[in-house]
């Protein structure tokens, strides 16, 4: 299909555009890769008035660190994450799971942050960002501010970003000791997950001496398994994670639709953390 | 000593094929790429609703959209539609409801027509559709097909009384080719009875439906991305009324139909209407969306199945029950896609008894219709899951239950229990390739070693020992089973005056590469260049007769009418060079492209020196017609019945219930082949249609009749990350009934591998206690098997 006429804004600074979305009122969006935004406006579900382009700021194109921090900007797209040697050096996970988005095409269009501001609990990337620990840059008609990854998703498409805010950058911190795995289980290939495991543990001696674990697609928002992560501390064999991997979907709201039913999604849960965990051990 | 090599054959080489550059790089016209002055572009308002009356609407609103030139609702145009066409009527009193292009009162199914905007760009038609108002009066729904035709059904359609389309019936003991099905089944010692469901899927051609009416020359020119441009110019002039000679139809290239575009649709009429109206072009061109909810659908079948045998294996009858979903109305074949089928539930195997009942139903939902084997999948899936399971109940191996039943290759032609003469086959044969192939005793070892460890994968090895009947085909038996139309096709060839050739062939290409496989035909027998070939097709001004592609016919028929007009050509050259030699012409032979007298290599003279004499003709011989040209027609005498052996390898992780396919073998005896590359191509490309079937699609409704896949994100499609290496080999028993000796291979691989995936998902869960899944086999389904046998 064809989308409603909206009007476009290419601004080239972070500034210009936030005045820009300021001016242009509520039903403002912005695009940044347009891959979850486009195929909304094509079917006609979606009827934004204007649409500010972020592709033309450059300073939002880069990965840069900042001490312990990788700064992404919010138009790095994921194939830049794939192949970007600081993200593959300090943040492995991120890139592991980035190469299980959609196809090579969305791949080189979508951006991690523009990923994360969509807010689809079905998304890889915000379990991911709930693991590491990520933070969100954002810039307003105040100025700035900064939000963790566990308050950012608030629910189902909706995420802490005000109408006249625009998400500058993604803040994570190196994994250091951290090892990190995402399974995720879709029914082909370029799917949405039905389920995917984010995990990330300290080890110690073999056993697992700290561990965080977020689900995608279980919830309205991306959930952090909490009764796991608590139960993994101490775990050293494949028991030991079956137990606590069990009791993933506790406090997860998994929808039941014709992709899979709510029962099926909470056993992949589980099935999906023990082998995200065991491959970490 | 003259030595003269003979050129290679072109036959049997595996070309690249001369029309891929430009479908691949999309430099060619599609029929969305058509564009001509003053045209306008159509929006479709379709059905929110799967049962409704139409009690008001307005179209007024969206006459105030900016770009918009007409609007209309089929109120408007009720006097002028028409109906759009079925061209088999199954039986003499089967139910056939007025289908309305646009709905007039009433709407049946999601997705139907109701409304059309005509504007000056696509975006303005779009915008104008949302302004229209219509109020509906919701009607009761019917989407079960068993409660459908129980007593007291709501009913699709009042005024008929009834949700039973037809009943149709095939009764060996009734035909006297073969016993009493109940006689055998209430005789036997073992009887299997199973019920399968051939669940609704959706064709997914790669090129949504576009269509471009140009109303404003002498006649009305049709562009379409259509499978039929010659049926579908003469059914528009039946239904419309326009004559024939004032109708052109192009298909000109088109991206896939796999049956999906064996069809006159509404949105082909609607451009009609609205042309004819306006006075104007008109193009539509149709969203991915809409074609998922309103193209065509394929499947939907709920199969009972009683299969009566001797404990040695020996298969003695078979009685099948079969209720086929025709959705809201009767398709173009629609009635008739589960009869093609039904002459295959015997498939390769020589019982002596069989019955086949089947009712064709209506339900709110959108039609179905051909869909790539259309009826023979359905069939073969049907007795090949049928044979596991008796190998199961009998303790024997699934191979050889099918040993024990089969044909030999002696027995050919074989008459069947239907009535069939199958041409010629070797199934022993194909099937020793393809275990030497796959591995088959290895992988068996394997599989115990998984069942002893009690591995959480478990592997699984599914067969699929199929024929099918294909080549459509024969003309008196498409009349004798009620099929509006013949079987023959027709090519034509013009050898122009330097020697090269244009072939016009009555068949319609949307992938299959017949400009490929034609000329290398026509350069073989005519000792040309394939380069020098030219293959016309799909515009009804140049290839003004045939029939087009459909049910692996193109060849199987198209192919030796091609191979006759070559002949034809070569016997209208002979006299011509039988001249310029000063010799009879029966002392010439034409090999190599040469006509020689026969024991002297040496002067000959070409087809070209021909041509450029015909072209001159200033020194003929007497009452000779100055032309090579030559046209033939060929009906065939019988259908044409390739068959192969499939082997399938299964991981089944018991824990996910997802199905990874380890190994697929596929030996095909597709005949004598003229390109290998192409066979190999249709091969996997059915495969993995196939595979879809087995593992990945399924159209499902809500209980309000809303299509719930009704995009790529909920239709999942696989693509090539999701399907495995196919190993490919051939038998070859050339088709005895033409010298071509081809036979079809269009539908084979997606007739053979869908029972070859569920078999090995069964065969690997067995010991769980796991007789059958439903299809598609989704992780889910397998994972709740797994809870449900082991429990």
């Amino acid at each position: 299909m064809i989308p409603p006429s909206f009007d476009y804004a290419a601004p080239t600074t972070v500034d210009e555009a936030v005045s820009t979305l300021r001016d242009a009122g509520e039903d403002a969006k912005v695009i940044a890769g347009g891959q979850s935004l486009i195929p909304l406006l094509r079917m006609r579900f979606a009827a934004p008035s204007t649409l500010v382009d972020l592709g033309g700021i450059d300073e939002l194109r880069h990965v840069t660190e900042d001490g312990d921090t990788l700064v992404i900007g919010s138009m790095v797209t994921h194939a830049t994450v794939l192949r970007d040697p600081l993200v593959n050096e300090h943040l492995p996970l991120l890139a592991k799971a980035t190469a299980t988005v959609a196809d090579r095409q969305v791949r080189h269009r979508g951006t991690f942050a523009g990923s994360l501001a969509h807010a689809d609990p079905a998304g890889d990337l915000p379990a991911v960002a709930l693991v590491l620990g990520a933070e969100m840059e954002i810039a307003g008609p105040g100025g700035r501010r900064t939000v963790p990854a566990a308050e950012f998703f608030v629910d189902y498409l909706q995420s802490a970003l005000a109408a006249d805010e625009v998400l500058v950058a993604v803040r994570v911190p190196k994994q250091g000791a951290w090892v990190g795995a995402y399974e995720k289980f879709n029914r082909v290939a370029q799917g949405w997950a039905l389920v995917g495991v984010a995990a990330m543990v300290k080890r110690d001696n073999g056993t697992v001496s700290e561990a965080r674990v977020a689900l995608t697609n279980m919830a309205s928002t991306p959930v952090r398994a909490t009764a796991t992560e608590a139960a993994l501390a101490g775990a050293g064999n494949r028991e030991a994670i079956g137990a606590a991997a069990a009791r993933a979907a506790e406090g997860t709201r998994p929808g039941d639709d014709v992709s899979a039913s709510a029962d099926y999604r909470r056993h992949l849960a589980t099935v999906l953390t023990k082998r995200a965990v065991a491959s970490l051990v | 000593m003259t030595i003269t090599e003979e050129p290679a054959l072109e036959v049997g080489s595996a070309r690249r094929r001369k029309e891929d550059a430009r479908l691949i790089t999309g430099r060619t016209t599609w029929t969305e790429n058509v564009s001509l002055p003053g045209m306008l572009h159509l929006a479709i308002l379709r059905s929110p609703m799967a049962h409704a009356r139409i009690t008001s609407i307005d179209v007024e609103p969206a006459r105030a959209v900016k770009g918009v030139v007409d609007v209309f609702s089929g109120r408007d145009v009720a006097d002028v539609q028409g109906a759009l066409p079925c061209a088999w009527p199954v039986t003499a009193d089967m139910v056939h409801p007025d289908r309305p292009p646009i709905a007039v009162d009433e709407v049946r199914f999601m997705g139907e027509a109701v409304a059309v905007v005509a504007a000056r760009s696509r975006a303005a038609a779009l915008d104008a559709i949302a302004a229209i108002e219509v109020d509906y009066e919701s009607l009761p729904i019917v989407l079960d097909m068993e409660e459908a035709i129980a007593d007291g059904a709501d009913l699709v359609h009042a005024d008929k009384g009834t949700n039973k389309g037809y009943t149709w019936v095939f009764d060996s003991a009734e035909a006297g080719t073969g016993g009493d099905a109940g006689a055998a089944i209430d005789g036997a010692e073992v009887v299997i009875r199973r019920r399968y469901v051939q669940q609704r899927l959706i064709p997914a051609f790669m090129e949504p439906r576009s269509v471009v009416v140009d109303p404003t020359g002498d006649v009305y020119s049709i562009w379409s991305a259509t499978q039929i441009p010659h049926i579908l110019r003469f059914l528009i002039s039946v239904v419309t009324g326009t004559p024939e000679h004032k109708v052109r139809v192009i298909a000109p290239d088109v991206g896939g139909g796999f049956g999906g575009k064996l069809q006159v649709t509404p949105e082909e009429l609607i451009t009609f209407i609205a042309a004819r109206r306006l006075g104007k072009p008109v193009k539509f061109t149709e969203s991915r969306s809409e074609s998922l909810l309103s193209a065509h659908h394929g499947r939907d079948m709920i199969q009972d199945l009683e299969l009566a045998a001797r404990r040695d294996g020996t298969v003695l009858g078979l009685r099948v029950k079969l209720l086929a979903n025709m959705g809201a109305y009767m398709g173009l074949v629609g009635p008739g896609v589960p009869i093609l089928g039904a002459f295959m539930y015997n498939a390769i195997y020589k019982f002596p008894a069989y019955r086949f009942e089947c009712v064709g139903v209506f339900t709110n939902t959108t039609i179905t219709d051909a869909y790539r084997g259309a009826g023979r999948p359905e069939a073969t899936y049907a007795i090949e899951r049928l044979m596991d399971e008796l190998a199961d109940e009998l303790g024997l191996d699934p191979l050889e239950v099918r040993r024990r039943n089969w044909i030999n290759a002696d027995e050919f032609p074989f008459t069947t229990v239907c009535g069939l003469q199958y041409d010629s086959g070797d199934y022993a044969k194909a099937t020793d390739r393809a275990l030497e192939l796959f591995g088959y005793a290895e992988l068996r070892q394997e599989q115990q070693a998984r069942r002893d460890t009690g591995d959480s994968v478990q592997l699984g090895i599914g067969i699929s020992t199929y024929t099918e009947m294909c080549g459509l085909a024969p003309s008196r038996v498409l009349g004798s089973l009620r099929y509006g139309a013949g079987g023959w096709e027709t090519a034509s060839i013009r050898v122009l005056p330097t020697g090269r050739v244009e072939v016009v062939t009555g068949t319609s290409p949307h992938g299959q590469g017949h400009e490929t496989a034609w000329s290398q035909i026509v350069a073989d027998q005519l000792g040309v260049a394939f380069d020098d070939v030219e293959v016309l097709h799909g515009d009804t001004r140049t290839s003004y007769k045939g029939l087009d592609t459909y049910g692996s016919r193109s060849l199987a028929v198209g192919g030796v009418a091609l191979y006759n007009a070559c002949q034809k050509v070569i016997e209208k050259a002979k006299p011509i060079a039988a001249h310029m030699l000063e010799c009879d012409p029966a002392d010439l032979e034409f090999t190599g492209g040469q006509f020689r007298v026969r024991g002297n290599p040496d002067g000959g003279r070409t087809l070209a020196d021909c041509s450029l004499a015909v072209f001159a003709a200033h020194d003929l011989p007497d009452g000779i017609e100055p032309t090579l040209d030559a046209d033939a027609v060929y009906d065939p005498v019988n259908f044409s019945f390739p068959h192969g052996t499939h082997l399938c390898a299964t991981e089944v992780d018991t824990e996910t219930g997802r199905v990874t396919i380890r190994k697929y073998v596929a030996v095909d005896d597709v005949g004598r082949v003229i390109n290998p590359l192409i066979v190999e191509g249709q091969v996997h490309g059915g495969v993995a249609q196939g595979i879809a079937q087995a593992l990945f699609e399924e159209a499902i409704y809500d209980a309000d009749g809303n299509l719930m896949t009704g995009t790529f994100v909920d239709y999942t499609l696989p693509t090539a990350a999701d399907l495995p290496s196919i190993v490919t080999d051939r038998t070859e028993s050339p088709a005895p009934d033409h010298p071509l000796g081809t036979k079809g291979v269009g539908e084979a691989g997606t007739i053979a591998s869908t029972p070859a995936v569920v078999n090995a998902i069964v065969d690997a869960l067995r010991p769980m206690g796991v007789h059958d899944i439903a299809m598609p086999c989704t992780p889910e389904r397998v994972w709740r098997a797994v809870q449900g046998g082991a429990a």
